[in-house]
Formats: structure tokens, C-alpha cells, sequence
């Protein structure tokens, strides 16, 4: 792999740009390999950069039924924070945040991670409590966040309306580090950097069917054969549910829709991330100018990456009271992806009962900012058999009782 | 946009007018049930990648909770019925037949 830099553009500049390569190898599947790993979206993806880079498992296939990245990948809202109320949520959402901020020389990719502020609004008093909370809460855990009144989240960001007459801003949790990443170019960087160390990433192929033997695992059969594996990772979000009956176990998982849309680009208007978790909206601006507006999700099961349109308009609705020149932007696109929604709204990284399975799902609608951490903690998960970022986040947690009970501390927005 | 008949009223009801209210037919466990069958009361759901049943109210019309039958890789809906039911009606199950040959869904097919 020829790495990018400053040099590079300059030679490629004197050659009419002939010389790039593919970013990725497309080959056809081994017999076997030692890990498999279904989804080759950011969470598997990364899941397998960090067995090659920290284990020296390299002999991993990453197999997925669509294109890589085309999932919830590609259609989320590009947030990045880790201001969880509990301790085993802030543990793994801060590592995440960490590792994005030297993702792009850790892969010699640039995902644009921009750690621009995130502010999320109190808008009644009881989020003002719940933040302040939050704030107390992760001033222990050593995540960096701060309690700030409505005069300095107008200052932070103009645009807003702060005395709306049914939701005033009454003043907002402030994450400074936290902020976005271009969502693609992180599925991007970690499949060329998978793909340099070996790895096999095979796109169109869809898993068909778990192959056990005695109780363990022992490959898969797919669209285009059967393929031997040691261990198998089930990093696939949405379908999780429908891959682990191929397993033979059931997970406590729903799998619904959750919407995103663009305004047409205008010109730089807001330089943080707003998310109002009573009114179900957040909003930033990208680089090309977009207000990125996210919604919540619908209340049904669906797979069909389409979702209810009345979400959206509640959502524009509701961000129109709080910012007043959205009224005058015309919406460009909107679509849908499916979360994977646990019961108590947090993610299960753990073994399953079948062995040398492990399954990395129930993100929810908060997948994005966890990437390089839930790739960390699920490749350590992997290679060792634990990994004390994932021991609170086991799917055997329900039985037992031992929630994270997320959705009480982050409202609904993730 | 869902469009569910409500089989109280016979409104046609669109989403708005209506709340969701998860899976049908669960069966129920109370204190003394083992940690396996309340966990699966509580949490684990089917989750299927095609014909559904669920439990939805009319709750801007007549209040009353109803059953749907629905495909979720589709949204295409094959039927409402009452919710005095412990298992969907054979009209219904035969609707779904008729569209969804060899569906599965539990014990029920």
C-alpha cells in the first residue's frame, strides 16, 4: 500500500494523478480463515483492523452481504461524544472518542474527525437536573464535560432561539472534544488498512447459514460457498436478530428505523453540534454546508431502511421553535437505517452460547461515535476470551439484571 | 405511512392516530418463573425479518388495543384483528398464506 501524504500529492500532481491505487483488494474467499467476521461496516471493520494490529491475527476474512460501509455506516448523523451517565458506558464511549482523535495518522486516512463541541440542551427542568447529573458523573469517570447556562450556549452557538415560548433553552451539557468525522472515510481507512495487512474483505456475500459442530463453531455457509472459520464475530447491527437464529440463540434485540435528512449547503452558520433530546432533533453543519438534521425513531419493527414521515416532520418541527432560519432551508435528502435497540438502550459485546461465537450489536442509534472503541474492546473480546470494557456490555446481562440503564440517563437521542 | 383498520371502530386509522405497542401473543411469567422464562417475557423478541404480529392501540380514536399482521420487510399489512385473542385468527392466518407461503412465526405457520 503506498501511503498518502504531502509527497504523494505533489507526485501524483506531476503524473495527471495515474498513480493511486485501490484502496482495498476484492478477492475470492479462502476455505478458511482463523476469524470471520460478518458486516464490514465501521464496528466490524474495525473490529478486525484492531485484531491485526494488536494481536497479530491477521488471517481474518470480513464478509458482508451489501457494500461495505452502506449500512448505518453511511446514515448516521456523524456524531462523536462520550458524556454517558455510567461508568461502563463513559469507559467505552471515551475510549472511542480517544482513539478518533489519531484515527487518521493511526490508518493514514483522513476521516476529518473535527472535535468541535457538542452541546446538548436542557430544555425542561428535569434534563437540567439529569445533566447536571451527567456532568458530576463524568467529572468522576474523567470525561471532560461541563454544565453551561443558556447565555453561553447562545454565545457558542448564535443561530438559536433560547426563549422559545414552549421549549426556552435553559442551558446545556458541553462536551468540548466531542464532535463529527466523515462517516464514510472511517469504513474507508480501516478497510484499506485491513486490507493491507492481509485481510480478505468480501462484499456481496451474504451469510446464509451457521455451521456448528459439538456446540462450536465452524464456519459459515454464504452466497458464494461455505467458508471455514476458528471464530466467528456477528457485527451486523439491525440483522443481528436474524444472524443469530441462524446460530441457534435469540438476542434481546428490536430492530427498528431511525431517520436523518440535509438541508440544501448554505454558508457557515454553526461550528457545534446541537442535540435537543426533548424535542427528539439534533443538528450540525457539514463541510460542504448541510445542516445534518437526525430525528428519533419509529416505534415498529421494520427492516425496510424506510421510516414513518410524521417523525420527520416532528423532528423539523420541533427544531424550527429552537432554530428559527431552518424555516427558510429546503431539505435536500432523507433516509432511513435500521438501529438494533436493546432493552435498556446500551450495547452487547459479549460470547454467545454457541462457541467461538461473539456478538457485537444493540448499538441502537448511537453506533458511529463508539467505532474505533467497540472495534477495540470487541477484538481484545476476541482474542482473549474478555476484556473489561466489554464485561458490563454481555448479552446474558438481562437475565441477571445488571442493566446500563442508558435510556433514562441519555433521554432518546444517542 | 401505516395504515391500519381498527377492528373495533372500522376506522382506517394512519399511524398518527395510532401507538405502537410492540409484540403480540407474549406469553406472560410472574414471580416463581425460572430467570430464563422472565427474561424472555421481558426482553427477547423475535425480531422477524418478514411476517409480524403486534399489538397496536387506536389511541386518537377509540382508545381500544388491537392485533396487526404485518410484513417488515414490506410494511405491506395483511390484517387487524380483536385483542381477546391468545393467537391470531385463522382468516388472518390464512390472508398471510395466501401472500407469504411457508411464513414461520413462532410455533405458527
Amino acid at each position: 500500500m503506498r501511503r498518502f501524504s504531502a509527497f504523494a500529492i505533489a507526485r501524483e500532481a506531476f503524473r495527471y494523478h495515474s498513480g493511486w491505487e485501490r484502496h482495498w483488494r476484492n478477492p475470492t474467499p479462502k476455505k478458511k480463515y482463523d476469524v470471520i467476521i460478518v458486516g464490514a461496516g465501521g464496528h466490524g471493520l474495525a473490529t478486525a483492523w484492531h485484531l491485526g494490529k494488536h494481536y497479530g491475527i491477521t488471517n481474518v476474512a470480513v464478509i458482508e452481504k451489501g457494500w461495505l460501509g452502506g449500512g448505518n455506516t453511511g446514515r448516521n448523523t456523524t456524531i462523536i461524544r462520550s458524556n454517558y451517565l455510567q461508568d461502563p458506558s463513559a469507559a467505552i464511549y471515551e475510549k472511542s472518542r480517544s482513539l478518533y482523535e489519531t484515527m487518521s495518522q493511526d490508518l493514514n486516512y483522513n476521516v476529518m474527525f473535527s472535535p468541535r463541541g457538542v452541546i446538548m440542551l436542557a430544555q425542561t427542568h428535569h434534563e437540567v437536573r439529569g445533566y447536571l447529573r451527567t456532568a458530576h458523573a463524568n467529572a468522576l469517570q474523567g470525561v471532560k464535560t461541563e454544565w453551561i447556562d443558556a447565555r453561553r450556549v447562545k454565545e457558542l452557538c448564535p443561530i438559536m432561539n433560547i426563549d422559545g415560548p414552549r421549549y426556552p433553552v435553559l442551558g446545556g451539557l458541553w462536551q468540548a472534544r466531542g464532535g463529527t468525522a466523515r462517516h464514510d472515510a472511517v469504513a474507508w481507512g480501516y478497510a484499506r488498512a485491513c486490507s493491507d495487512m492481509g485481510m480478505d474483505i468480501i462484499q456481496q456475500c451474504e451469510v446464509t447459514g451457521v455451521r456448528t459442530q459439538a456446540g462450536k463453531v465452524v464456519g459459515v455457509d454464504t452466497s458464494k460457498g461455505a467458508i471455514g472459520c476458528d471464530k466467528l464475530g456477528m457485527v451486523v447491527a439491525g440483522h443481528a436478530s436474524h444472524l443469530a437464529d441462524m446460530a441457534g440463540f435469540r438476542l434481546p434485540i428490536e430492530s427498528v428505523a431511525l431517520q436523518a435528512l440535509v438541508s440544501e449547503p448554505i454558508k457557515p452558520c454553526m461550528d457545534v453540534v446541537v442535540m435537543a433530546n426533548t424535542v427528539h432533533g439534533y443538528l450540525s453543519q457539514s463541510d460542504k454546508g448541510e445542516m445534518v438534521i437526525g430525528g428519533g425513531t419509529d416505534g415498529f419493527n421494520n427492516y425496510t431502511q424506510r421510516g414513518s414521515f410524521h417523525h420527520v416532520e416532528e423532528t423539523v418541527r420541533a427544531l424550527v421553535e429552537t432554530f428559527p432560519m431552518l424555516s427558510r432551508l429546503k431539505m435536500l435528502r432523507q433516509w432511513g437505517g435500521i438501529v438494533d435497540v436493546t432493552g435498556d438502550r446500551s450495547p452487547i459485546l459479549s460470547k454467545t452460547p454457541v462457541d467461538g461465537v461473539f456478538v457485537n450489536c444493540g448499538w441502537g442509534t448511537g453506533g458511529f461515535k463508539a467505532i474505533p472503541g467497540s472495534g477495540f474492546a470487541m477484538a481484545e473480546l476476541m482474542a482473549k476470551g474478555a476484556s473489561p470494557l466489554t464485561d458490563e456490555f454481555s448479552m446474558f446481562r438481562f437475565r441477571e439484571g445488571k442493566f446500563i440503564d442508558e435510556s433514562v440517563a441519555a433521554g432518546v437521542a444517542h | 405511512m401505516l395504515i391500519l383498520t381498527c377492528p373495533y371502530c372500522g376506522v382506517r386509522a394512519d399511524e398518527t392516530e395510532l401507538s405502537p405497542g410492540g409484540e403480540a401473543h407474549l406469553k406472560r411469567f410472574g414471580p416463581g418463573s425460572n430467570d430464563e422464562a422472565f427474561e424472555g417475557y421481558l426482553f427477547v423478541r423475535e425480531n422477524p425479518k418478514g411476517v409480524h404480529f403486534e399489538r397496536w392501540r387506536h389511541s386518537y380514536g377509540c382508545g381500544k388495543w388491537f392485533h396487526a399482521a404485518r410484513c417488515t420487510t414490506t410494511l405491506e399489512v395483511f390484517g387487524t384483528y380483536e385483542a381477546q385473542t391468545s393467537e391470531p385468527p385463522k382468516a388472518i392466518r390464512e390472508a398471510i398464506s395466501a401472500k407469504r407461503p411457508g411464513w414461520s412465526w413462532r410455533d405458527l405457520s
